[in-house]
Formats: C-alpha cells, structure tokens, sequence
C-alpha cells in the first residue's frame, strides 16, 4: 500500500518540482511514524469500518454458509418489516422517553451539583463532597443492579421495610412496568452525578473572579450571581457535553437496561439496542435486527447533527 | 492546571450578611443531603454484608451491622466459580490494559506530531467511528468469522483502542511536551521511535497512569463482551459470575451439603458480601487515583 503511494506521489513530483516533491520528501523522512500508525490504522478498518461494511446485511438475506458478499439482496424488506411489527411503536417509544427524561433530569443534575460545590466555602467540604459523590460512578453496572435488587426487595429492603413501617404495603419496584423508567434514571443519576459534574466545576474554576467582586460590589446576591455569572461562564461546556450526550442518544446505558428486564417489566424496558440483542445474537435474525441496529444509528446521527447544527447557530459553539 | 477543586478564595475575604447565611445554610443542607443519598446504599450493603443472614432477611438491618457474622464470607471462599471469575478477570484486565497502552500510543503519537502529512486526514478517519458504526450484529458476525469466539481475545482485541482516550493522548502530548524539545532531539539524530520510548513516554507518566486506570476499570467491570463472546463457564469473567449470583439463580452459588431453607437463606445473604468481594480493588484503589481519574477528565475536556 505505502509503495503505490510512493509511485503516484513521486512520478508527478519529477516534473514539477515542488509542494508535491516536499510532502513525499516529508513522508519519506517520518516512515517511522507511519509504521507506529500501521497496527492502529489496521485495527480501525478491520473493528470499525468492518461492521460498517458488514452492515450491508442489513438489506440481504445473510446466511452464515453464503457470507456477507454470497447472500441475496431483498432492499428494504427487513426494515419494512420492522416499521410493521405490533411492537415497532413500543421500542420506539420507550428508548426515545428513557433517553429523553434521562437528558431533561440527569442532566441539569450535574450542573446544579457542580454550582453548589463551587458555592461550598470550606475547601475540605467541597473536597468530600466531590469524592463522595464519585464513588459509584467506579461500580459495575452489574453490582449496581444488584444494588438496586436487594435494596428494593419488596422482602428483605429497607426501602420497603421503611414503607411498611409507615403501614404502606411493600412495592416490588423491579417486577412493574410503571416503576422501571424512574428507578433506571434515578439510579443513573446517583450512579453518575458526581462523575459528570466534574467538567463543569473545571470549568467554574476557570470564571474570572473580578466579576464575582464587581458583582458583590454592585450588591448582586449570591444567587444572582450564581445565576448572571456561573452559569452563562460554563454555557459552552454544557453546550458540547449536551451535544456528546445526544451522540449517545439511542444507545445509552443499554448494558443496564438488560440486567434489568424481566418479563414483568418489558413493557417499558424493551427498547431497540436490547431488541436487537435478544432477536438477534440469542435467537440468530442476523439480517433483520442489523437492519433495525442500522435505523437506531441513522437516528442517532441525524440527531446530533441537527444539534451540533443548532449550537452553532445560536450560541457559537459546536464540535465541529 | 487546576485540580478539580475551587479555590474559595475570591469569597472568603467577603463579609457575610444575613442573606448570605440562610444561602450558606441552604448550600450545605442540600450538600449533606445529596451525602446521605449517595452513601446509604453503600453503607447499606457494607453493613448487611458482615451481618447474620436471619438478621438481614428479616429487614433488621438498616444501617448497622447486626450480629456481626462472616458466614457470608467464608461460605464465598468456598466456591470455586466465583475464584475462577476473579483469576479470569484478572488476565483480561491485564493483557487487556497492556493492549490498550501500547495501540493508544502508538496511534497518538504519531497523529500529534504537527509535521506529520496526511495526519488530518487520519483523524478524521478514526474521529468518524466516535459518531456511526456497525452496530452489534456486524460487530459480533466478525468476531465470529475471525475466530474470536470463546477466546480471551474477543475481549481484548475488539476494544483495543477507545477512541475518546486516544483523543486524550493526543492532546496531552500536543499541550504538555514542548514541540522544541522534538525539534532538538531530531537534530541530535535521535531516531522517532527512541524519541518516543526515551523521551515521550517517561514525560507523559501522568496520562499513561490515568490511561492505565481508564481502561483497567473498564475490563474489570464489563460483562457485555463476555455475554456474547464467551460460552465456557471456565473462562468467565467475574462481572458475569456475579450477574448469574446476584440476578439469575438463586441458590446456586451456595454449598450442595445445607438445607433447601437454609440454602435460599444463604444464597440472598451471600449476594452482599459478593457485592463487597467483586468491588474491593477498585475501592481500595479508589483513594489513591482519584486525582489521577478528575485530571484524566479535566484533559480531555481540553477540546482535542
């Protein structure tokens, strides 16, 4: 490959002596670099832009003996097929309103976490606070899970030793449809509030403090300048993570979802990424879920586009 | 660089009136709240864990250990699938981290030398796979089709490079080494790969240390790769020992030789001190990185 670079670079390059000859001369001098890229590169094309082309199952009928390239063409039978099935609507629904209640509350969570940390006075507080909320965020979605099972058994919790202490009768939280969603953003929250708060008190400690001073000076209140100067000081940091959020939008926290669904929730926990897994790998419809897989990415992606689009306009900041 | 925590003292020489202080008060009240939510469930389970069974399945244990017992514990050393977990987990992680070190490296260095043609390009060729991929389907029909099922690699390999992290290399060796010191090196005829090993390198300690905590925490507590890749019992890791103990059998990982009651009874006490055995290196680690993990995220907020 770097010899038939080599060749097309160079044969121009003898007659033309000049920005064409230098880049080649440049390219040459740095082999070196180039082969410390060779693994990396490799690894990109054959673990990202492999599935890539894999996806090209999405509009065959993949059969294993075939492979990719042997199996036929149907277009867009699988995805038809998808946008008709009783349970399109549902998976829809749940992963666009988990996603969607996860962005409205989680979310602004953090930042009011990072304003009340930098509002702390004493240093050693803040310092607690901060590591303390950190913590969970280093717990693995499947002990969380488990967290969450044994401190909302409907038996032996305190959450419903608590209820029943108060003559209410014990909930079982994970067996109903109706408590999945608050329980799964709840539980994100106090998994992730700390961790992600993080960015933004780096970027509180960048405002500049004159303005807190000239504000105190001209008798704002604490909480007006929290309002006036904190926060319009970090709106470009919470602009770019809003927008990484949405990056994620069809796809987040996926890994927990499926610890915790069960036949009694699955009305609001079955959503397309946990779809596409269990039809999928467990009962092998290759085709047809890479097909909705495919769909659940072209979402994502028109989704941050129109957003990265959007903060550019409005407020000048965008990733790219 | 800031180390994550603000400095009050733009406020402290400030008098305080009365409005300041209900505002303090509401400050620390919401703070000391926020304190007892994030840490009740783990004290919680701390103290459930170290407390006779019966105690626990009765709901009396609330918040401190009652009839400090270790039978949860003992019973635990004496399975062997969750022992077998552990080694396991401990290989994936560290051949996995090593993997990840050396392919981040090798892909960051290059791409943040400024004097490298075609650099753009290649970033933008790998940035690209942050926003659209496969999917998992094709992701795992290749896995499949190279061979990887049921192997230690199949947990390695496709995962070899985060690319957010790479990212975060990149930009630490672009802002933290200075371009004349290269420049220097170059001129003394050192050689790129020498002047990544003997010069880079022992300069970016930092960023190597938080890289090795990212990913290594990332082995530790991930199932998903191993619920589709691996079938072997043998060769679970312990993320996924611990799922079937704490949400799919209820009894299984108690000794055959106790009654059915008693056994159920174990097996819903046993899932505490699971909890405490699976998380107990990174909380011990905790104290000692966490400062390495905040400037890890303080870097790449660093737009790259």
């Amino acid at each position: 490959m770097k010899s038939a670079q080599v060749h097309v670079n160079a044969a121009p390059s003898r007659k033309i002596p000049g920005r064409r000859g230098r880049v080649w001369k440049q390219m040459a001098k740095r082999v070196d670099l180039y082969l410390m890229l060779l693994l990396p590169i490799v690894w990109y094309l054959i673990f990202h832009y492999g599935p890539m082309y894999g996806l090209q199952i999405a509009f065959k009928n993949f059969n294993p003996a075939k492979g990719i390239i042997g199996s036929s063409w149907v277009g867009f039978d699988h995805i038809l097929r998808f946008f008709d099935s009783f349970y399109f609507w549902r998976l829809l629904w749940n992963t666009l309103s988990i996603n969607l209640f996860s962005l409205l509350i989680a979310f602004p969570i953090s930042i009011l976490l990072a304003l009340i940390v930098n509002e702390i006075r004493s240093k050693t507080f803040s310092k607690i606070l901060q590591n303390i909320t950190f913590i969970p965020h280093f717990i693995s979605v499947v002990v969380i899970v488990g967290i969450l099972n044994v401190f909302l058994s409907p038996t032996t919790g305190p959450i419903n030793s608590l209820i029943e202490a108060l003559g209410g009768s014990p909930i079982r939280f994970l067996e109903e449809a109706g408590w999945f969603k608050t329980i799964f953003i709840g539980s994100n929250i106090w998994q992730n509030m700390g961790w992600q708060s993080i960015i933004y008190i780096a970027a509180l400690s960048g405002v500049n403090p004159q303005l807190y001073e000239a504000a105190k000076i001209d008798g704002a209140s604490r909480l007006r300048r929290v309002w006036h100067i904190s926060l319009p000081g970090i709106v470009p940091v919470i602009v770019i993570m809003l927008i990484l959020d949405i990056g994620h939008f069809m796809d987040i926290g996926f890994e927990k979802i499926l610890l915790m669904q069960n036949n009694l929730n699955i009305e609001s926990s079955d959503v397309i990424s946990t779809f596409v897994y269990t039809t999928g790998i467990l009962k092998g419809e290759y085709s047809y879920t890479a097909a909705i897989g495919l769909f659940n990415s072209v979402i994502n992606l028109i989704l941050l586009l129109l957003v990265n689009r959007f903060a550019r306009k409005v407020s000048e900041t965008s990733l790219w | 660089m800031v180390k994550g925590e603000i400095s009050m003292s733009k406020q402290a020489s400030i008098s305080r009136s009365p409005d300041e202080k209900i505002f303090d008060a509401v400050i620390y009240t919401i703070a000391a709240l926020i304190i007892v939510i994030v840490l009740y469930p783990l004290i919680f389970v701390v103290s459930a864990s170290f407390s006779d069974p019966t105690k626990v399945l009765s709901g009396e244990v609330w918040l401190l250990p009652k009839n400090i017992s270790l039978d949860a514990y003992t019973n635990i050393l004496h399975n062997g699938k969750i022992w077998t977990g552990y080694t396991n987990t401990i290989i994936y992680t560290v051949v996995g981290t090593a993997v990840n070190i050396i392919m981040t490296v090798l892909a960051a260095y290059p791409l943040s030398r400024p004097d490298l043609p075609g650099r753009k390009v290649l970033m933008v060729i790998i940035t690209l796979t942050m926003f659209f991929g496969g999917g998992l389907i094709p992701s795992y029909l290749l896995v499949k089709n190279l061979g990887l099922l049921d192997t230690m690699w199949a947990l390695i390999i496709p995962g070899a490079i985060a690319t957010y992290n790479l990212i975060v290399m990149r930009t630490y060796f672009q802002t933290s080494i200075p371009w004349e010191l290269q420049e220097a090196a170059h001129i003394d005829g050192c050689s790129n790969w020498r002047l990544l090993l003997n010069i880079i390198l022992p300069l970016s300690k930092p960023i190597l240390a938080v890289m090795v905590l990212f990913y290594a925490v990332g082995h530790w507590n991930s199932y998903f790769n191993a619920l589709i890749y691996i079938r072997n019992e043998a060769r679970y890791p312990l993320q996924l020992i611990l799922r079937e103990i704490l949400l799919i059998s209820q009894s299984d990982a108690v000794d055959a030789n106790v009654g059915l009651e008693n056994k159920v009874m174990l097996a819903e006490s046993i899932k505490y001190a699971v909890i405490m055995i699976s998380s107990l290196p990174i909380l011990i680690m905790y104290p000692f990185v966490q400062r390495h993990f905040v400037k890890g995220v303080m870097i790449g907020s660093i737009k790259g």
